[in-house]
């Protein structure tokens, strides 16, 4: 089990995406993890053939247990990928079944640490260490995730539009006709088939999107994430009761309903014994120990904001406690910046405009070359310096609570790139769809408030990083400048910056070096 | 293509809002959004969640809202106002 962040102390896996034979390489991702803040998909750090898995879907687990095992390339133990060692059952059409070995003994044995003693040498044990040493689990791509093709066959040709609409709506891309040029999927083609999907006795063919009445609710509120998991499951939205906003459904609620039972090769929810209520309220649920208290209920939105909570309460004391802030502030005249992304955007479709946010990361980024003491981690009594830019950015989620997911090597990125890396960050972590990378990797964090017309922002550094960049809100300010006086759009940058590994001198040249960049934005 | 064919009535211009709304908040409901109030300080999005909005209806309808017309498609009646216009 990954540490996905410094405030993260267990986490519980939700689903394989891996079984084993499956041949992985580096960055591929193998399992989705839940954390007190979200749903995380977790990449393998190396590349080989997933041995055995080692901890089953809906159990909870310390940081550092061990997930499965990764043999190298050749390695003997069931490198075969078909004919599995011991007779385990890999049964083809469902990926996420883990080996029917590892089941059985699931309720005799305590969760974690038991499997990790007993786990073989090759197992590879993830370490609360350096988190890209951390995952080590497995990969090839599966098609449970409606987003990835099968493995053999090319990805169909489709949009990132209508790839981003199928995962949400939970259609399978290759069952899709593509009406664009040369057979692309476009969106509408995903809308049909999601359509065609939800209502199956709709005429078939028809391009038209159904025609709801205004009484008639859209269709089931749902999480995209639960829509996954409940086709995955083979369970009815319709029956699930909700208990997000509004009575929208979460995939907690799904999986609650019709929980991920490991042993059970019957996934379809009538075949299962368990209660068709709604999840047990918090009050209502047991406190003994409960025999096979292995598998945890699947907590509320409630409990998810509590728990929530603390993860940032135990992060931010921490910093508080152990890292000494100082702070600088900084106005820069936004004028010139402005100007030139009036002047690009002017030029461009709706598609490719750019924000105000991808300057300020950018600049934020590059500024980094200037003074490299603001980029990197505090460990051990040391600081050590990223030669990498992985800008962490601060997202506020609506159910409450924050989080900050990387733009991996923001520094070499263009504008266009960064923008759409923005927008899709922000799209994903929306709907809790986040990879184990982008919430170790951060090197730097930025924050953003002036959406929210905050005009400046001093933030609280977010371990074992050692800097903070905040970004106020854009305001009209008289600006004096060769004995003028003028109003020009302002911002205020700020820095929260460890005083361990830098000094308050370096901190300012950071901010300026941030200025001198966004007074040039043709260079950027 | 037949795609990009005018969306006729109002009543599917504001369906195909209110839906592409539920795509940029997952976790808000459309439904009890007030269609003279601030879509912005309602469904409570940053500006890049409204930039992936305003991006989604171009790609659901072919139209381009400039940015210059963002305070036109504020609230969920203006924005079908804004759409019909345009596509008519």
């Amino acid at each position: 089990m990954p540490s996905l962040g410094a405030d993260m102390d267990a986490g519980r896996l939700l689903e394989w995406y891996v079984k084993p034979g499956d041949a992985v390489k580096r960055g591929d991702i193998v399992a989705l993890v839940d954390t007190d803040k979200a749903a995380i998909e977790v990449e393998v750090f190396e590349d080989g053939v997933v041995g055995e898995l080692l901890v089953p879907p809906g159990e909870k687990v310390p940081v550092g247990t061990p997930l499965a095992t990764i043999l190298a390339e050749g390695e003997p133990v069931g490198a075969a990928p078909a004919g599995t060692p011991a007779g385990i059952p890999v049964v083809p059409e469902a990926p996420t079944v883990p080996p029917s070995a590892a089941v059985p003994e699931r309720p005799a044995t305590p969760p974690a640490p038991a499997a990790a003693a007993a786990t073989p040498p090759t197992a590879v044990a993830a370490g609360t260490a350096p988190p890209s040493e951390a995952a080590a689990t497995a990969v090839a791509e599966r098609p449970t995730v409606a987003e990835r093709a099968p493995a053999a066959p090319p990805r169909p040709h489709a949009t990132p539009a209508a790839r981003n609409h199928a995962r949400a709506e939970g259609v399978d891309l290759a069952s899709v006709t593509g009406s664009g040029r040369h057979g692309v999927i476009t969106c509408q083609d995903v809308e049909a088939a999601a359509a065609a999907q939800r209502a199956p006795t709709a005429a078939p063919g028809a391009a038209t999107k159904p025609d709801r009445g205004p009484e008639e609710p859209l269709r089931v509120r749902a999480s995209p994430l639960a829509r996954k998991v409940a086709q995955r499951l083979g369970v009815d939205l319709a029956s699930v009761p909700g208990t997000g906003p509004h009575g929208e459904i979460t995939w907690h609620d799904v999986e609650a309903f019709g929980g991920p039972l490991p042993s059970a090769p019957e996934p379809r929810p009538a075949a299962r014994p368990e209660p068709v209520g709604p999840p047990a309220a918090e009050g209502a649920r047991p406190t003994g120990a409960t025999p096979t208290a292995a598998r945890e209920a699947a907590p509320t939105s409630d409990e998810r904001y509590a728990a929530m909570r603390r993860a940032i309460a135990a992060a931010m004391s921490k910093s508080k406690r152990e890292i000494p802030h100082y702070y600088l502030s900084q106005r820069i005249d936004m004028s010139a910046a402005l100007a030139r992304l009036e002047e690009t955007n002017l030029a461009r479709s709706v598609t490719e405009r750019l924000l105000p946010a991808a300057l300020l990361l950018k600049a934020a980024a590059l500024a980094t070359h200037d003074v490299p003491e603001v980029n990197g981690f505090y460990r051990e009594g040391g600081f050590e310096p990223s030669d990498a830019v992985h800008l962490g950015v601060g997202i506020s989620l609506r159910q409450g609570g924050l989080i900050a997911p990387a733009i991996h090597d923001a520094d070499r990125k263009d504008l266009d790139t960064l923008m759409a890396d923005l927008r899709d960050l922000v799209k994903r972590a929306r709907n809790l769809q986040l990879r184990s990378s982008e919430m170790t990797d951060a090197t730097l964090t930025t924050t953003m408030l002036g959406d929210q017309g905050v005009e400046s922002v001093f933030g609280i550094v977010y371990p074992p990083q050692v800097a903070l960049v905040g970004f106020g809100r854009v305001v009209e300010r008289p600006w004096a400048e060769h004995g003028m006086l003028a109003a020009r759009p302002t911002l205020t940058v700020t820095l929260a910056a460890d005083h361990r590994a830098s000094d308050g001198h370096r901190g300012g040249l950071y901010l300026s070096a941030i200025e001198r960049r966004l007074l040039k934005p043709e260079e950027l | 293509m037949t795609m990009k064919a005018p969306i006729a009535s109002e009543s599917e211009l504001r369906s195909t809002v209110l839906e592409l709304l539920s795509q940029v908040a997952p976790d808000s409901d459309p439904n009890a959004i007030d269609p003279d109030a601030s879509i912005q300080d309602q469904l409570d999005i940053d500006s890049i969640d409204f930039l992936n909005f305003i991006m989604s209806v171009h790609e659901r309808t072919g139209i381009d809202i400039a940015e210059r017309d963002y305070t036109k498609v504020a609230t969920v009646n203006d924005c079908v106002r804004y759409l019909a216009g345009k596509a008519g």
